[in-house]
């Protein structure tokens, strides 16, 4: 049977939502954690869902960052779903205002990745809605049932709670790492980041990380 | 927390992604926006991972975080699933809170 047809799309759509989707356990915890009410969290996965840039707004207004720069942070991570848009726009052929509207809510990192991986055009979308909708359900669930754990258990210092978020950045960093570029590109953004703790307000020395990735993404033609 | 930086980043978080699906493709084929582009996750990630780790308001600190991150590289290296190396790093810095 061809690695397109539907029933393997769709299963392997599930597996890798249910599987992607449970890291909404460790959202939701640490966004209790950060400060958060469990309905904001749970609005932050339904409404902006997409996994780095929440984190990333958890984790720097929970270390004491202003708004904007916890802000600032969120979206320019969130910046990368406008490319995979851009590269899913002419594959997955969305139809009318509605299917543009949903889809483009399911526009991620796994989702891009799914449907990037399917040859023809039908399994393509196939792979996008899906992967998308199956990381969506679970996604959301899971956020719930974290942020009402973390309610539940308290005191997020004695459980590690504030560890849990530099090991989902790293975790979601990694898989990036794939050339020497990206690799110097991460060292230098962390030790800039590093050598502004103490001179910028907390959350500006992140942002400032950013611009290593202009000058190392801008510098060469 | 406000209820403002939630609805701000959900907006915004969503407009990307519709914008992308929406603009012409022709508006980010410079290869030098799409390296940016490309490496601005990596920069900000890896910062992110340094500050969380290391820092606690505009001090450099070296306290339990640090042994969670090194459970979390380790669980990495071994191809661990996203969930247990979070959990990971946050028992190892548990751990070591509960010990000293």
């Amino acid at each position: 049977m061809s690695a397109d047809a539907p029933r393997i799309v769709v299963r392997d759509a599930v597996g890798v939502g249910t599987a992607v989707g449970t890291y909404g356990v460790s959202f939701g915890a640490v966004a209790v954690a950060a400060g958060f009410s469990v309905p904001q969290a749970c609005a932050l996965s339904v409404l902006a869902f997409t996994g780095a840039s929440q984190f990333a707004l958890v984790g720097v207004l929970g270390a004491g960052g202003g708004p904007v720069s916890g802000v600032a942070t969120a979206l320019l991570l969130g910046s990368r779903n406008a490319l995979y848009g851009l590269r899913l726009a002419s594959l997955l052929r969305l139809r009318g205002l509605g299917e543009r509207v949903i889809g483009a809510q399911l526009v991620i990192d796994e989702t891009t990745a799914m449907a990037l991986a399917r040859s023809a055009g039908e399994a393509a979308r196939l792979a996008f809605w899906a992967t998308g909708l199956s990381i969506y359900v679970v996604w959301n669930l899971a956020t719930l049932l974290g942020a009402l754990g973390a309610e539940a258990l308290g005191d997020p210092a004695a459980l590690g709670l504030d560890a849990a978020v530099p090991a989902a950045f790293l975790a979601l960093l990694v898989p990036q790492l794939r050339d020497p570029l990206s690799r110097w590109t991460a060292v230098a953004g962390a030790l800039v980041a590093l050598a502004l703790v103490p001179f910028a307000a907390p959350g500006v020395p992140v942002l400032a990380a950013g611009l290593v990735a202009v000058a190392a993404g801008g510098w060469r033609r | 927390m406000t209820w403002g930086v939630v609805l701000v980043t959900a907006a915004g978080c969503y407009l990307f992604k519709l914008a992308g699906l929406s603009l012409p493709r022709s508006l980010l084929s410079s290869p030098r926006v799409q390296r940016v582009a490309a490496l601005l996750p990596v920069a900000l990630l890896a910062a992110l991972v340094g500050v969380q780790t290391f820092a606690t308001g505009r001090s450099l600190v070296l306290d339990a975080r640090a042994v969670g991150l090194l459970a979390a590289a380790v669980a990495l290296a071994v191809r661990a699933p996203f969930l247990v190396v979070v959990v990971a790093a946050a028992a190892a810095a548990a751990l070591v809170r509960a010990l000293s």
